[in-house]
């Protein structure tokens, strides 16, 4: 019975190491190769939905800025849609907008940005009430062994995230860890989203 | 119909490496210490980006041409191809592969690499493709050299070659590297013992291919890579009404 069981095991993660820029950020390492890079801006001008910016820092267990991760968000349309053929809710779709970025936290200062538009509302799994608006991030980076997944959810959406499926499963304690807090600035809304490694405030990370 | 179609194969850890390994230092201070939360699959984890060939350049693969300034770069002139499978054996079509590695030397293309090496003028070290239909994809390049890193004091990087693996699914995200058969220094490699089943260890060594090698011009490997499978998610209506 066990020989007709032949499904393949999934590659064993490994770390992205001190030098990820060279593959996924070239700009970073110190190079420009591809003539279309990918990179961190997510909206164009034509993009339907509220323009924002995402921005933060990632701290290690000692507290200390971590200036070498690697960051990728994946969300939803402003209608709440995700741009990819598993979504068959029939809402608008913007073939403009692939809805991922990916960006390195500044060498310098730590800090990563995006810019994007504010996802809508995805139905949540069957049976589930609809999602709060989120964004999902994946991170890797040396010392990281394998890719560690979260979301952002916004904080100016006190009642989505109230009644949010996944946030509801977390304890009240932690659930703070994932929720982005909103900043008005000249260009429009800043959400800070701090993601910590370890240590007392450590991010709720996913197995997904 | 369900607007969920399919969720992911939950994912075997015991395959995996754990978050903190201590002869891999870098791990101690950024490991989560806590229980990663299980989620099951919604529409955020099942769906994921999709890339396009037309996206890349015609040289985004080819590593010997792609940074070439007044020559090709120095080094053993090298093919890798191979196969994005799921776990259900079935192929990974439109799968974004992303390559980055060292020079022949062993010395990286970065501003925060100081290794002695000599920086070669002719290469990038990164180079990126989409799957094709069954799945397949192929460099070319040339081979990266062993090269020392601070961990232990006398730690050294057995020759490899990393791998970012995007699939249909943002779930199935995975970064990886490649190491090359019969290189005295994997053995020793405390990056690659983070993993703890050395069966798993092995998936990782890809074998020489002499027959996928160019007579008179270029070795080749091959490297098959194994993302996360899915099911149907069909029972979830006979669950109405419960
Ligand atoms: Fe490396």
């Amino acid at each position: 019975m066990l020989d007709t069981m032949q499904y393949l095991q999934e590659t064993p993660s490994q770390t992205a190491g001190p030098y990820v820029h060279i593959g996924l950020i070239p700009h970073q390492a110190g190079f420009d190769i591809f003539e279309r890079p990918f990179g961190n801006v997510l909206a164009g001008p034509q993009t339907p939905g509220q323009r924002i910016r995402i921005e933060g820092r990632v701290f290690d267990g000692l507290g200390q800025v971590c200036r070498d991760i690697m960051l990728e968000i994946w969300q939803a349309n402003a209608a709440g849609r995700y741009n990819s053929p598993a979504d068959r809710q029939e809402k608008s779709l913007d073939a403009g907008f692939r809805g991922w970025g990916r960006t390195g936290t500044a060498f310098d200062t730590g800090v990563y940005v995006f810019e994007t538009v504010k996802p809508g509302r995805v139905i949540g799994r069957h049976g589930h009430k609809p999602m709060a608006p989120h964004v999902n991030v994946w991170l890797a980076a040396r010392g990281i062994n394998i890719g560690l997944a979260t979301r952002m959810y916004f904080g100016d959406e006190a009642e989505a995230n109230a009644g949010d499926p996944v946030l509801n499963i977390i304890e009240a304690e932690r659930r703070g860890t994932l929720i982005a807090r909103r900043e008005d600035r000249d260009g429009g809304p800043a959400y800070v989203f701090d993601i910590h490694l370890q240590g007392p405030a450590e991010t709720v990370f996913f197995d997904v | 119909m369900s607007e969920q179609p399919f969720e992911f194969f939950q994912r075997d850890r015991s395959q995996q490496p754990p978050a903190f390994t201590p002869d891999y230092k870098s791990t101690t201070l950024r490991s989560p210490r806590l229980a990663l939360w299980s989620l099951q699959n919604s529409l955020s984890e099942v769906t994921g980006p999709v890339f396009g060939q037309d996206e890349l350049g015609p040289l985004d693969n080819d590593l010997i041409l792609n940074y070439a300034k007044n020559g090709e770069p120095i080094g053993e002139r090298t093919v890798v191809h191979g196969r994005v499978l799921d776990e259900n054996g079935r192929p990974v079509p439109g799968a974004l592969v992303e390559v980055w590695q060292a020079n022949a030397g062993g010395r990286y293309r970065h501003k925060n690499d100081t290794y002695l090496a000599p920086i070669d003028p002719n290469f990038g070290g990164c180079g990126r493709m989409v799957t094709d239909a069954d799945g397949s994809y192929r460099f070319r390049t040339v081979k990266p050299g062993a090269y020392p890193f601070r961990n232990f004091v006398n730690s050294w990087r057995p020759a490899h070659i990393h791998f970012s693996l995007s699939g249909s699914g943002f779930a199935q995200r995975l970064i990886t590297q490649m190491y090359f058969e019969g290189d005295p220094l994997i053995p020793k490699d405390a990056i690659l013992n983070t993993i703890p089943d050395p069966a798993a260890r092995r998936r990782l060594i890809a074998a020489l291919d002499l027959n996928h090698s160019i007579p008179l011009d270029s070795l080749a490997y091959r490297f098959d890579i194994v993302l996360r499978g899915k099911r149907a998610t069909v029972f979830e209506n006979k669950l109405e009404g419960n």
